[in-house]
């Protein structure tokens, strides 16, 4: 009896452990793996608009309602202090700190991270990649790669959109409904926004999730079991896996950046 | 002194292959003739299409030699396997085709990807390869607008475009109407012929493979039970393959699987 839970747990360490190194070998093979410029260059533009631009929609309905919400619910607290003043940097600081690598990732992972699943899951399963394999075409090179760049190029650039949009829609509430003066809301933002150490770290956080989403989402399609199951599965893991990595991986570098 | 011109497009030695603790194939040895269509036979789910991802390189066995034209597939390099790879080919028995891109981008595919052919040769390259398996104006048609025939026949289009020395079917008849079946029957043959291609086949469908096989391999329990001519094995003496060409529901392979006495479990176990 413990000498099966022994083995269980010691096969299922032995599992996740193949897993990893399975996974990095991917990721090598795509960090290294465009073919050329002349081919590699239209995947990755084809892949920019498929990942990037399809993903815009979302990005900024979600950025100007959540810079909305933010706003309101911050001038209800600020206003009992007198301190409505400081509803620019509120807004500013959460969004491009937190709230825009955090929850561009959390979108990218659910909009475009599962669709890269379930798309490379499918071409697995079709038996499109072994067809490329024997077509002698590195499906790491021609598929996995142009993917993995695109989703690394286009979530930082969400995330700024992200915050822009957070930021204009929290101006929109406090300065435009609730009667903030305008001068002021951009004014002490300035002041205390700064460029390093705000608006900097969070496009690096942004990077982070990048890697980490585009990753996972890649990984498993790739190794996803290939039947409908399989694919059912290996989509809601890329979710699930990605979004707790962004939570736990933006504690840790929150930890790093602000924490003195 | 020259070297002798090898007779054998694939050789087989002393192959084993197993799923983790269960075996595929132990120690069998094959060889498939240049410029012949071998047919590979037997029930399925014994490994057929695992001989051709073990042939092409994606998968490897626990031991054993699997050699195409001088090279001992399973001890290649990636790089090395992936340049091997060039010179054969395999339709997939969905077709595989790319879902994404139409009928001529799926066959211009391949050779986009390896040569750096202006698009007017590429042009004239993938119509004469639709020519050949009579889907020429299919060529703007998506994946999803072709029937299994039709889809079948654009993979084979793909599978030759770049002049293959062997090509690989997997199960290419099965799910086809009679008319495909003849068709892909046919084509099979004449591609073989003219092109001066190796062809293995692997499938279970008897007269269809008959018709065009030079060879005829088959296989069960883990090992060749039977090999020769068409007319060779027609009169084979095995009972397990007279069995298998003659579509016997019962015989040496058991039409029930295994289980206890069919009276003692009706009656809830007793004797």
């Amino acid at each position: 009896m413990i000498l099966n839970m022994l083995q269980s747990i010691g096969a299922g360490v032995f599992d996740r452990i193949g897993g990893v190194g399975r996974a990095s070998i991917m990721l090598f093979g795509a960090l290294f793996g465009i073919p050329s410029i002349r081919k590699g260059f239209p995947l990755f533009v084809r892949q920019i608009y498929v990942v990037g631009v399809q993903s815009l929609t979302i990005i900024m309905v979600s950025g100007l309602f959540i810079g909305m919400v933010l706003a309101l619910q911050g001038y209800t607290v600020l206003v009992d202090y007198g301190a409505e003043d400081s509803l620019g940097p509120m807004v500013g600081l959460s969004l491009l700190r937190e709230l825009g690598p955090v929850v561009t990732g959390l979108l990218f992972a659910g909009r475009a991270g599962s669709a890269l699943t379930a798309e490379i899951g499918l071409m697995k399963s079709t038996e499109q990649l072994s067809s490329m394999e024997m077509m002698a075409i590195d499906p790491l090179r021609r598929v996995i790669a142009p993917r993995f760049w695109a989703g690394l190029f286009c979530m930082p650039l969400l995330a700024i959109i992200f915050s822009t949009i957070g930021i204009l829609g929290g101006h929109l509430v406090g300065v435009e409904w609730l009667g903030i003066d305008g001068g002021n809301f951009w004014s002490i933002m300035q002041s205390k926004v700064d460029l390093v150490d705000d608006v900097f770290n969070g496009v690096i956080k942004s990077i982070v999730f990048a890697i980490v989403v585009t990753w996972i989402s890649l990984y498993k399609g790739y190794n996803a079991v290939p039947t409908a199951d399989g694919i059912s599965k290996a989509t809601t893991d890329t979710v699930v896996q990605a979004s707790l990595a962004i939570l736990g991986l933006d504690f840790v570098l929150t930890v790093f950046m602000f924490s003195s | 002194m020259p070297e002798p011109i090898p007779q054998y497009s694939v050789e087989i030695e002393q192959l084993s292959f197993s799923r983790g603790d269960r075996p595929i194939y132990t120690d069998i040895n094959m060889r498939f003739p240049k410029g012949k269509v071998t047919a590979i036979m037997g029930p399925s789910g014994i490994g057929k299409t695992t001989l051709l991802r073990l042939i092409g390189g994606q998968i490897k066995p626990d031991s054993g030699s699997i050699v195409f034209r001088g090279h001992n597939i399973p001890t290649l390099g990636r790089k090395k396997l992936y340049q091997v790879r060039q010179d054969m080919s395999m339709l997939f028995q969905s077709g595989a085709l790319f879902t994404d891109m139409s009928v001529f981008d799926n066959v211009a595919f391949a050779i986009r990807e390896h040569t750096k052919l202006p698009e007017d040769i590429i042009r004239t390259m993938v119509l004469l390869k639709l020519e050949a398996v009579g889907l020429r104006g299919a060529r703007d048609l998506m994946p999803h607008e072709l029937s299994g025939g039709m889809a079948r026949r654009a993979a084979l289009a793909r599978a030759i475009a770049l002049d293959p020395k062997l090509i690989m079917y997997d199960e290419p008849f099965a799910g086809q109407d009679p008319i495909s079946m003849g068709v892909i029957v046919r084509l099979i043959k004449q591609l073989n012929d003219s092109l001066g291609l190796t062809s293995i086949v692997v499938s279970h469908d008897v007269p269809e493979v008959m018709s065009i096989a030079d060879f005829v391999y088959i296989i069960a329990d883990q090992r060749v039970i039977g090999k020769g001519t068409p007319q060779e094995l027609l009169d084979h003496e095995s009972p397990l393959v007279q069995q298998f060409m003659q579509g016997l529901p019962d015989g040496p392979v058991p039409f029930h699987f295994k289980a206890e006495d069919y009276h003692c479990e009706l009656l809830g176990g007793v004797k």
